[in-house]
């Protein structure tokens, strides 16, 4: 197992420096700079600002020099916010971002998991229909129409909740962005529990068990849940990628100060460093989260364990 | 799984999959058709017919936007480009997806290795965020739409034919092809891809919502397809601002646009049922 | 089965529990002294020296002060400075620092502090965006380009608190340059303690505000500065400007009674909250004409006055700016907004007549220059991406098809691109774009069409019209100057080098309680001109 995880982490890093040439490259191969408006800089000003940020060395150079940041820690200043370093803009969208996703994904499992056992449980029957109907609803309204009507809804018109990040308290501010993030990962989930969950309980292992007089509960969750499971865990890893680019729309509608608005904002303004700063930050999320997810994997299928 | 089997929803067991069926098929020809039969076209302003609700008047069933452009036309045209954007997109990542992964399941060992290593670390590259960068870098481009959204999906089309590859390479007929002397690629050609169809098939119908909702999020951000044509996103985003006083104008393509990803993954799932031989008993 | 009612029982039991915990009001202080202000983008940085958006302006003008400044309803008045004079050659200008005047910290606003200030801004390896603004003082051209050091710069501190500045030539508008957030003073020490000079903790200012937070992408939090020399006619106690580029999502907020003032309004609202708020939409004529521009150094453009002129007059200014905008623009028929200070707009004489005789006259000047229903003009209009552009490059299209039959396209562009394109004048055809004055005067306006003006896209360059602006720029007798810059105006606009199209209108959503508030053409509003009313 820790052979395992080494081995992983080890090939992980010319996957990071792949990703950083990459987006490298594309950024900077983008026309207009960091420091270009309609309002023409007098050519002093501008090749004074090009030497203070080393844009005016061959592309190679630039690429080493900060490849050499990177190696040590420092991500280097940002381009459009010149009083702040990459790291603390990052540091503080951070918290945010994972606070979001993470209660989204909380959310998400929990009551898409229930939901799915709900209507597997009760197959076929009125709950079932309603529970399936609402889960084809929610992967069917992209969340840029959902998020908007939600704040119009219980923000503006009912005023339950504040309509967005800076309009109230700590706890009351994350209700609506949280529930508009989870709300297609719920259906999704539910209808994926549904599916695997009816799957495995027709199974002849789970009549074998049924018919030795095991009662309902305990034949769910001592041999049916496992299994079911798995479908959803691979779930998780194009999940987060959805997540990802719901955040981006969710951040948007709610101004919170989180990881995807900044991306988005920084490749706008061709922040070169912040973007590339939030890239190198992704990629090594994406990795380790893989990595976690495939030993849950592991632990939840003893077959895929024994490969 | 053959052509036929593929295209069976529509005879489908259940009513609820041949309405699916129906309905997409529907759909699609509206698209096709609809615009043409209306006498407004798509990019015909009218200042003096502004945002007019949904009725029979004036000849604009389903009212007219800001500019005085007629929904109907507009949202049917609107799905005219998702659909082929989704389409496209998704035959260039099914393209690349089954070329690599077949090709690496097929040849084993060192290359297989090789190959789906790169599979892993492209995983890595935040791939939303890499299209962001790519729309804003090169102009928005039309052609450039696709080709970003297929670089994202090719992926997991590659790993799931990797996977029916290795176990179709067992299989007799591959093995007698190989006896027989048929060169490694006509084999892959001839014998290996046709019975990927039915895999192939199956994911089709989530790369296409997947490909929707991609556009619709680029169309959110003001990368996606430009004016003035537009898409089902486009218009969901427009009509978004205009939720209050003119809800016709996010209803209707909203409603095409559940429409379309609801068939989709209803059929999805009834393909995938007839996949899996386990299911046909429950 | 009794299963069942457990785990839909959890599932409920879930969703009560979400509910139940964010229920309650949507939090904003009860205390009426804490003013919350949409703002519509992010500022670069809140260092007078380190910044150029617009949003970096307004949050700077709370927290600074410039030796001149404007009063609620726009009028020049003095600030950091009490009085000053001018000389007889209106090269020298004396100003008379106000003695009760203070920085954040306690200490008095000097002269030096101005000096300093001054310099730094000019330093070239400041790399200060905005150091333009003091191009006119003696010495400044060559320091920014490196040929002088920045003390040579012509200002200097024979007192503690009378500042003497020297300019190169008589600048008539040199007053209203100075309330510029640019030329607003730095304190010295903590510029040189080695933190970061705008940040809280660091950041010590003379305005009537201080910072106390800054939240990247979300919120920038003031608070009264107790030093300031009129802090007893400050009523704002605390003001928080909000970070909201989604117009939509502002309007909302606005709508939650989170914000008091937003920045903009949303085009798709703007009908419905005339309608509904009449007394909360503010709407006022700003310093900004929207125009297309021609690529004067290429061809079709490039010496086709006559397809120019049929182009311009094809377009219907009053649809565009009535329909397609709606929120209460101006049509622009000439280029300089009405509003500015001492200066009659010159609009030419064809903006009044009828929408005919402009057609004919358009297809005349069409034909003129050779083209015609079989021989039609293919014309490129690049603009950037937003809904607005998008609508009004659609309508001009419209128009140009069918008045002239040109076969124009339509290339929408994200704005870095379509900025390095403009710029280049290589690919660029018509191009969409707009100018803001900087300060209240007709010069900010008509100096960027001067032949070298690095900001100047079209490539325009009229030897007439750059020596009769240079005429103005030395001239002291008010009058005169008026006319040079008409007649420069009028030389411009007989040459059609942009296609005016409308002025711009500042809009806002300003709470009903507010009080203080003036619609000024420059679209300043001081945090400090402003109070609830209790």
């Amino acid at each position: 197992m820790l052979r395992f995880i080494l081995v992983r982490l080890a090939s992980a890093v010319p996957t990071l420096l792949l990703v950083i040439a990459v987006a490298f490259l594309m950024v900077r191969a983008a026309p207009g700079g960091p420091f270009d408006a309609e309002r023409v800089l007098p050519p002093e000003t501008a090749a004074n600002l090009a030497a203070a940020y080393h844009l005016d060395e061959p592309l190679p150079v630039q690429f080493a020099r900060y490849l050499g940041g990177v190696l040590r820690g420092d991500l280097g200043p940002s381009y459009y916010y010149r009083d702040y370093e990459v790291q603390e803009l990052i540091a503080a969208a951070l918290p945010v971002t994972a606070l979001l996703a993470g209660l989204a994904a909380a959310v998400a499992l929990v009551v898409g998991l229930a939901a799915g056992a709900c209507a597997a449980l009760t197959a076929n029957s009125g709950t079932d229909r309603l529970v399936t109907g609402l889960a084809m609803t929610g992967i069917s309204v992209p969340v840029f129409v959902i998020a908007p009507l939600m704040v119009l809804a219980f923000a503006v018109h009912l005023g339950w909740f504040p309509a967005s990040w800076t309009g109230g308290g700590r706890g009351e501010r994350l209700v609506l962005p949280v529930i508009a993030l989870a709300l297609p990962h719920i259906a999704f989930l539910a209808r994926l529990t549904r599916g695997s969950l009816l799957e495995v309980l027709s199974a002849d292992f789970i009549r074998a068990a049924r018919a030795q007089g095991l009662g309902t509960w305990r034949v769910l969750r001592v041999h049916a849940l496992k299994p079911a499971l798995l479908p959803v865990v691979s779930y998780l890893g194009p999940a987060l990628a959805s997540l990802l680019t719901g955040a981006v729309v969710v951040e948007a509608v709610f101004g919170i100060p989180g990881l995807g608005q900044l991306f988005v904002r920084s490749g706008l303004n061709r922040d070169y460093t912040l973007v590339l700063g939030i890239v190198i930050f992704y990629a090594a999320l994406i990795i380790v989260l893989n990595l976690v997810v495939d030993l849950v994997y592991g632990w939840l299928d003893p077959r895929v364990r024994a490969r | 799984m053959s052509l036929r089997a593929a295209l069976s929803p529509l005879a489908g067991r259940t009513r609820g999959v041949r309405l699916g069926a129906w309905l997409l098929l529907g759909v699609v020809a509206l698209a096709v058709l609809g615009p043409e039969l209306s006498p407004h076209d798509y990019r015909d302003t009218n200042f003096d017919a502004r945002l007019l609700p949904p009725g029979l008047a004036g000849g604009h069933l389903f009212g007219t936007d800001e500019l005085g452009r007629d929904l109907f036309v507009r949202t049917l045209t609107g799905t005219r480009v998702t659909l082929l954007v989704a389409l496209v997109a998704s035959l260039v990542s099914l393209v690349i997806g089954v070329a690599w992964g077949s090709i690496a399941g097929y040849a084993g060992g060192r290359i297989d290795a090789f190959m789906m290593r790169a599979v892993d670390a492209l995983y890595a590259l935040p791939f939303i965020f890499l299209v962001i960068l790519l729309m804003v870098a090169f102009e928005r481009n039309f052609f450039l739409i696709f080709v970003a959204i297929g670089a994202i999906n090719w992926l997991d089309m590659a790993r799931i034919v990797r996977g029916q590859t290795l176990s179709l390479k067992q299989r007799e007929f591959v093995l007698a092809a190989e006896l027989l002397g048929v060169r490694p690629a006509a084999v892959l050609w001839r014998h290996v891809m046709p019975n990927l169809l039915g895999v192939v098939v199956v994911y089709l119908t989530l790369t296409i919502p997947q490909a929707i909702l991609v556009e619709s999020f680029l169309s959110f951000l003001g990368l996606g397809v430009q004016e003035p044509g537009t898409s089902l996103g486009a218009l969901v985003n427009s009509g978004v601002a205009h939720m209050e006083r003119a809800p016709w104008l996010l209803l209707v393509p909203s409603t095409l646009l559940a429409l379309v990803l609801f068939c989709c993954h209803f059929l999805g799932d009834d393909l995938r049922d007839r996949l899996d031989p386990r299911r046909s008993g429950s | 089965m009794r299963f069942r009612g457990i785990r839909c029982a959890a599932l409920a039991a879930i969703l009560v529990a979400l509910a139940a915990s964010g229920c309650g009001e949507a939090g904003r202080p009860a205390d009426g002294a804490v003013l919350d202000r949409g703002l519509g983008g992010e500022p670069e940085s809140l260092d007078p020296h380190r910044s150029r958006s617009l949003q970096a302006n307004h949050v700077q003008r709370d927290l600074g002060e410039g030796l001149t400044g404007y009063s609620a309803s726009g009028e020049l008045e003095p600030r950091a400075a009490a009085r000053w004079e001018i000389s007889e050659d209106g090269r020298t200008y004396t100003f008379h620092l106000r003695p009760e005047a203070r920085w954040s910290n306690g200490e008095p606003v000097t002269a030096a502090d101005f000096v300093y200030s001054f310099r730094r801004l000019v330093n070239p390896e400041t790399a200060a965006f905005y150091s333009q603004s003091v191009i006119d003082v003696e010495n400044a051209a060559a320091i920014l380009a490196g040929e002088l050091p920045p003390d040579a710069l012509g200002v200097s501190a024979p007192e503690p608190l009378v500042l003497v500045v020297r300019l190169e030539r008589p600048t008539p508008y040199f007053l209203a340059l100075l309330t510029h957030p640019s030329m607003f003073p730095v304190h010295q020490a903590s510029v040189e303690s080695g933190r970061t000079y705008a940040r809280p903790g660091n950041f010590v200012t003379n305005g009537a505000y201080k910072l106390v937070r800054w939240d990247p992408g979300s919120l920038i939090e003031l608070e009264r500065n107790e030093s300031y020399w009129n802090a007893a006619a400050t009523a704002i106690d605390r003001v928080r400007w909000h970070i909201a580029p989604e117009p939509l999502a502002e309007l909302y907020r606005y709508r939650a009674g989170e914000l008091d003032i937003t920045d903009t309004v949303p085009p798709e609202a703007f009908a419905e909250l005339k309608a509904e708020r009449p007394h909360e939409l503010r709407v006022a004529p700003y310093l900004s004409v929207y125009y297309y521009g021609f690529n004067l150094t290429r061809p079709p453009f490039k010496d086709n006055p006559r397809l120019r002129q049929a182009l311009s007059l094809a377009v219907d200014r009053e649809v565009l700016a009535d329909k397609i905008v709606g929120r209460g623009e101006r049509p622009a028929y000439n280029w300089v907004p009405p509003g500015v200070d001492h200066y009659e707009p010159q609009v030419p004489a064809w903006a009044n007549l009828s929408r005919e005789e402009r057609h004919a006259r358009a297809r005349a000047a069409y034909a003129a220059a050779g083209y015609g229903p079989d021989a039609p003009a293919k014309v490129e209009i690049r603009y950037n991406t937003s809904d607005t552009h998008q609508r009004i490059a659609l309508a001009v299209q419209s128009m140009w098809r069918d008045v002239l039959g040109v076969e124009t396209t339509l290339v929408n562009e994200e704005f870095q691109v379509l900025l390095s394109n403009m710029r280049a004048k290589e690919v660029t055809q018509v191009f969409r774009s707009s100018w803001s004055g900087d300060y209240n005067d007709a010069h900010t306006f008509l100096h960027v069409m001067t032949s070298d003006a690095a900001s100047n896209m079209t490539g325009y360059a009229n030897p007439v019209f750059d020596s009769l602006l240079q005429r103005a720029a030395t001239e002291t007798d008010p009058e005169r100057r008026r006319d040079y810059m008409q007649q420069a105006e009028h030389v411009l606009l007989d040459d059609y080098p942009v296609i005016p199209l409308y002025f711009f209108v500042s809009k806002h959503l300003v709470n009903p309680d507010l009080e203080g508030w003036e619609d000024n053409v420059l679209d300043y509003h001081y945090s400090q001109h402003l109070r609830f009313a209790r």
